[in-house]
């Protein structure tokens, strides 16, 4: 299974990036200072966000959209995928893994057109991760409204 | 020091729970779009059940920036629209949560995908 390659006009090219890697005990480690540096940087932004005088809800917020534009354009210049490359899950878990998984299909599909192929296909790792996230907090607010009635 | 402490505290808790995405893609039948869509859902369970608030309060972006994250916020985002308004939060409560990221993502990749071209492989 793990040289199981997802279909090209499936996934997203990091997605590719990360299941096509081999196993090796470097693996685990790069993820770990990828991801972590990815969370060190958001951090740091959340600490200025904060200091400029921002809520907690709202510096959270900057932090995602920041890393969010950040991912988008290194995603645009292609060097995410070098990131991804190295970094596997590290690049993969974290915002900017959501966003390269937006950017990246939006970008790879626009010769089959801005609706079709970048407005549809854009969804292709983010729509069931939006789904399901959504089903799940669906769930969960059902009960929570049955035990708080 | 307080700053680097929170950096390092970041970087420990980010960097571990990337490494358990790792350890699932290489030794187990996973795939990555899989690890992205269990994240967010335990993220859920996780918030829901008052486990990820600690994670949160130490470790800040080390825990809000993986897609744990993205799920906890999805669930405080509909406790509190329940709250407010009983059962239409239910509906409304996760989607606003989850307003923000993932607009931007749509956005930027839109720009993204006009700005750049696509890279020829």
């Amino acid at each position: 299974m793990e040289k199981h390659m997802p279909k090209p006009d499936e996934y997203a090219r990091m997605v590719k990036a990360a299941s096509g890697r081999s196993k090796g005990w470097k693996n685990i480690p790069l993820a770990f200072l990828v991801g972590g540096a990815v969370c060190a940087a958001g951090e740091g932004l959340r600490q200025l966000y904060l200091s400029a005088g921002l809520s907690p809800d709202w510096a959270g917020a900057m932090v995602s959209v920041s890393l969010i534009a950040a991912s988008a354009l290194l995603t645009g210049l292609g060097v995410y995928d070098d990131i991804a490359k190295a970094g596997g899950a590290g690049a993969l878990v974290p915002i900017t893994g959501f966003a390269n998984a937006v950017v990246s299909p939006a970008l790879e599909f626009r010769p089959e057109g801005m609706v079709l192929g970048t407005g549809s296909r854009l969804f292709a790792i983010a729509g069931p991760v939006i789904a399901y996230g959504l089903a799940a907090s669906w769930i969960y607010g059902f009960i929570f409204w049955l035990l708080n009635r | 020091m307080a700053f680097f402490q929170a950096l390092i505290k970041a970087f420990l808790v980010g960097g571990a729970l990337c490494a358990v995405g790792q350890a699932l893609i290489d030794y187990t039948k996973l795939t990555p779009a899989r690890i992205l869509v269990s994240y967010v859902v335990a993220g859920v369970a996780l918030g829901g059940s008052g486990v990820y608030q600690p994670l949160l309060d130490f470790a800040g972006a080390g825990a809000s920036v993986p897609l744990t994250g993205f799920g906890a916020l999805l669930a405080r985002g509909v406790r509190q629209a329940v709250a407010e308004h009983g059962l239409t939060g239910v509906f409304s409560g996760g989607l606003t949560a989850a307003a923000a990221g993932v607009t931007a993502a749509v956005v930027f990749g839109l720009i993204a995908a006009v700005v750049f071209k696509p890279k020829s492989k």
